[in-house]
């Protein structure tokens, strides 16, 4: 008898679970795709580092899920809570006709069971579908071949999600039982009867407070991107989020009073058609809605964040490997003077070639391009002393930088066959000039201070004076980020006051296809790995392990951003949803009232569209303003990784915002079209 | 062209073949422009179903209605919008504001929504103001104010874009007996001075007793009809009552 009841209830109010099945159905499907990715990279050819890169991946994509779900359980007793709120009436009739409370909870027991497991099915098959598709995207980060296409399902992603979900439903129904075992017969009955008063702001107050926000926001603003520089721990950073999130919630209140007032103003535009009408709805609902605004508002300004930044990680990232690794190795020996083993003391007077043909590898068979180059230190040269007279500003602008860091020196014509290889511009010096290489940006300003006073720098007893104003753009060492923070080019005579500090050497492998590649790759690191402490301080650095890491790291990125944002997306896209659909149900007899006077179907319709559409675009604008500084932000921290593929990545998270914030949007309108169509 | 209203020969019946309700069966009157026209009747007698079927809320099974002359039957979609924004003017029980808007705003609406200028409305509303005695609650909202004012403010929604016919229903309905006479009076106003035509739906006698031409139905049919003629109003209201007894007390619970 109660499952009939439950049952029908569910069909009957089909319209107002649409929404939250569909959301729900949503999040089972992106939480199952998320948490069965290390399933789909079993049909991948990778190699054995690759596939450490997968299960780092998996791990930190299943302690995501832990947040994911507290997300999602939030949002699902919130829509629950929704639902019942609009049955007061219902239970209201059952409690007058004798039903006990417990009998209502049951009720609503199997309801949420029912949904729960219709859900978790729907859910399921659709993140089954989804994640085949996933598999072809994992392939495609990875740059792997798929070796044969399988239809993949993971057992342990299912029975995770069901778990998850589970306790989800689960606390729900708890709350539920909670909820109804606390409210009072005669509230229930009233529940519609409650009219809320509509107070309008005083405007001068808002006008006040607005200008405060707005300022205190701009203040925010300017502390994560123009004084970014201030910014000396990590602590620093909760000031402008606290400011930015109390300002947002004071901009939501002050500008809808506001907005309100002007528009009434203009009485041309606000007695034209139902404009009042929709003006007054807007005003009249932001009063009680303005906290779950800024909530959304800061979900949507996340989202944005974290999509467009993690998106552009992963294309600055491939984009960098070519430009940054343009030699297929690079090695270098460390001099350390106060080594005991006599074995790597010797190894001090070869070079690198020469320790990897005594290891027993040919260099002649299987390098190319071979480059040798010096790296030389001088305790003349710190960067406290490239700085010379700025150091004192630097040094309080920038506490945590080491001064007394020597700065490695580089001959002008060793730096002009690496420059050559790598294809970078070539320079020449006089006697007493020198110039800096740099390509990490933050260096680069604090280095140009010195530059363009033209400091001096002393190595061994002679001075010399910069060449260019500027640090000019290059490396030495290859990788997938900007790390170059500065190297000193100097004229080839000018090292006799310096010492030798690492033997170097760039080549690339004569072999061109991937896989011999590899071989070689694998050559290599078996001489180095063997003599590495025992008779030699040579290390590698290879431009396939560059690739891995950088692709590994732009992947787990990639896919952590992208599940948190779609999940944060849905959220605030549902919560709106649901508020918009409820508000639409509440507003049947106001609707019902404007046919009646008369008022066509379609200016009904406009007067609709109108209010869902500000309902969403309010806090998307706002979020989108936010994210125009957390974007800058995000870039400034993440910079190593270069910051020059930030449009394409931009223009990704706009589709992923177009796709499925206005789907949710335009479900909202049809179905509340729907709900206010019906007057019978 | 002196009838406003012309009802002939109407039928309306609800269900279906194994149980059909009859809620009129064959109707036919006249209203004037200028009248003021009443119709009486109990709870179920149809009256409720002939005000829906007027105001094209509701569709007639048979016959035909014209207003000023045009057959309403036959209206259809933005049309019959079209209609009921310009030639009606309603007045319902629980006077359906939107209380999300002040007085002035519930008005300004009836005109906006025929693309009527900010600047009209403004000489229009305070014009009417005036006349239905609201003018100094124009920027209250409807929950601060009484039944009679809100009701007042509904009339004057009804009659500011000019009707050529005035439909209400219960109009008294869910307002006290001070509040219902201040209301009539403005009714009786409204209909002497700027002739305006009224057709109210009411069960109670009181209220009917300041029409000049009360109908009765009953069972979905006219029962009788009355005239004021030049009788007082008391004279009037004491006729009125023995109709009602007449009608075999089905009204008693209305007095």
């Amino acid at each position: 008898m109660l499952f009939k009841i439950s049952f029908k209830n569910i069909v009957k109010s089909i319209k107002d679970y649409l929404i939250y099945f569909f959301t729900l159905v949503l999040g089972v499907a992106i939480f199952y795709v998320f948490n069965s990715i290390d399933k789909q990279t079993v049909m991948m050819d990778v190699t054995k580092r690759t596939s450490e890169v997968i299960d780092l991946m998996t791990n930190m994509l299943s302690g995501c899920s832990v947040f994911v779900s507290i997300i999602l359980g939030f949002l699902v007793i919130y829509a629950s809570r929704f639902l019942i709120k609009r049955r007061n009436k219902e239970f209201g009739i059952y409690l007058t006709l004798g039903m006990s409370k417990r009998k209502i909870s049951t009720i609503l027991f199997l309801e949420t069971l029912i949904i729960g497991v219709f859900s978790l099915f729907v859910g399921l098959v659709l993140g089954f579908v989804l994640s085949q598709f996933m598999s072809l995207l994992v392939a495609n980060m990875f740059d792997a071949n798929l070796t044969k296409f399988q239809f993949v399902f993971s057992k342990s992603a299912c029975i995770k999600t069901l778990i998850y979900f589970g306790l989800i439903y689960f606390l729900v129904m708890i709350f539920n039982t909670i909820n109804i075992s606390k409210c009072k017969l005669i509230d229930l009955l009233h529940a519609n009867k409650k009219s809320e008063k509509v107070k309008l702001k005083n405007p001068v107050i808002c006008t006040i407070i607005f200008i405060i926000s707005a300022s205190v926001l701009s203040y925010a603003y300017y502390l994560v991107t123009g004084g970014v520089e201030d910014l000396q721990s990590a602590e620093q950073i909760y000031l402008p989020i606290i400011l930015g999130l109390v300002s947002t919630f004071f901009i939501f209140w002050s500008l809808s009073g506001l907005l309100l007032k002007i528009f009434m103003n203009i009485k041309g535009v606000y007695y034209k058609g139902l404009n009042s009408f929709t003006l007054r709805q807007f005003s009249s609902k932001i009063n009680t809605t303005v906290f779950s605004m800024t909530i959304i508002c800061i979900m949507l300004f996340i989202t944005i964040c974290v999509l467009s930044s993690s998106l552009s990680i992963k294309n600055s990232m491939t984009a960098n490997l070519d430009k940054l690794s343009p030699v297929d190795v690079q090695f270098s020996k460390v001099l350390s003077i106060d080594d005991d083993n006599q074995e790597i003391k010797s190894d001090f007077n070869l070079s690198v070639i020469e320790t990897l043909e005594k290891n027993g590898f040919d260099t002649d068979k299987n390098l190319d391009d071979i480059t040798p180059f010096s790296i030389y230190k001088s305790s003349d040269l710190t960067l406290g002393k490239f700085l010379g007279s700025r150091l004192e500003k630097v040094e309080k602008q920038f506490k945590y930088l080491k001064y007394g860091r020597e700065e490695s020196i580089v001959t002008i014509s060793d730096y002009n066959k690496i420059a050559k290889l790598y294809g970078n511009k070539e320079y020449s010096l006089e006697d007493n000039e020198y110039l800096v290489i740099a390509d990490f940006d933050s260096m680069i300003t604090l280095r140009n201070e010195a530059l363009k006073e033209g400091e001096t720098i002393t190595i061994g007893s002679r001075d010399y004076v910069p060449k260019y104003k500027k640090c000019q753009d290059g490396f030495i060492e290859i990788s997938s980020n900007h790390i170059n923070d500065g190297i000193i080019i100097v004229p080839d005579d000018a090292i006799i006051g310096a010492r030798l500090e690492y033997k170097g050497l760039i080549a690339n492998y004569k072999s061109t296809n991937k896989k011999d590649k590899i071989a070689t790759d694998e050559k290599l690191r078996k001489v180095i790995e063997s003599t590495w402490n025992k008779t030699s301080l040579t290390s590698m650095n290879s431009k396939l392990d560059i690739a891995e890491a950088s692709i590994g790291l732009g992947a787990l990125v990639t896919f952590i951003g992208l599940y948190l944002g779609i999940i944060f997306l849905i959220s605030s896209a549902a919560i709106l949803a649901l508020k918009e659909l409820s508000e639409s149900s509440d507003n049947k007899e106001r609707y019902k009232m404007l046919r009646k006077i008369g008022t066509d179907e379609k200016l009904i319709n406009k007067t609709l569209f109108r209010q869902i559409a500000i309902f969403f675009m309010f806090p998307l604008v706002i979020a989108i303003i936010h994210s125009i500084f957390g974007i800058k932000f995000a870039a400034f921290i993440l910079e190593t990784f270069g910051r020059d593929k930030l449009l394409p990545s931009i223009i990704m998270t706009a589709i992923f915002i177009i796709v499925i914030y206005g789907g949710y949007f335009f479900i909202t309108y049809f179905c509340s079209k729907n709900i206010i169509k019906e007057n019978h | 062209m002196k009838n406003i209203l012309k009802i002939d020969n109407i039928e309306k019946y609800y269900g279906n073949r194994s149980s059909l309700t009859k809620a009129i069966s064959g109707i036919s009157f006249l209203v004037d422009r200028g009248e003021f026209v009443a119709i009486m009747g109990a709870s179920g007698s149809g009256k409720t179903t002939l005000l829906n079927l007027i105001s094209t809320i509701d569709k007639v099974t048979s016959g035909h209605i014209y207003v000023a002359g045009e057959d309403i039957t036959k209206l259809r979609g933005n049309s019959l919008n079209k209609f009921r924004r310009e030639e009606l003017g309603f007045i319902f029980q629980d006077f359906n504001l939107l209380d999300t808007l002040t007085a002035y705003e519930n008005i300004a609406l009836a005109l906006s929504i025929q693309n009527v200028g900010a600047k009209e409305i403004d000489q229009r509303i305070k014009k009417v103001a005036k006349e239905l005695d609201i003018y100094d609650i124009l920027k209250k909202y409807p929950y601060q104010l009484s039944g009679g004012q809100k009701q007042r403010v509904a009339s004057a929604r009804a009659i500011i874009t000019d009707p050529k016919l005035i439909l209400a229903d219960e109009p008294t309905g869910a307002l006290d007996s001070k509040s219902s006479k201040m209301l009539l009076e403005r009714f009786n106003y409204l209909n002497q001075e700027l002739e305006a035509t009224i057709l109210m739906v009411t069960h109670d006698a009181f209220t009917a007793s300041y029409a000049s031409r009360v109908i009765f139905i009953k069972d979905g049919k006219i029962f009788n009809e009355i005239n004021r003629g030049d009788k007082k109003r008391s004279e009037f209201f004491d006729q009125i009552i023995e109709v009602v007894t007449m009608l075999g007390g089905d009204l008693s619970d209305a007095l």
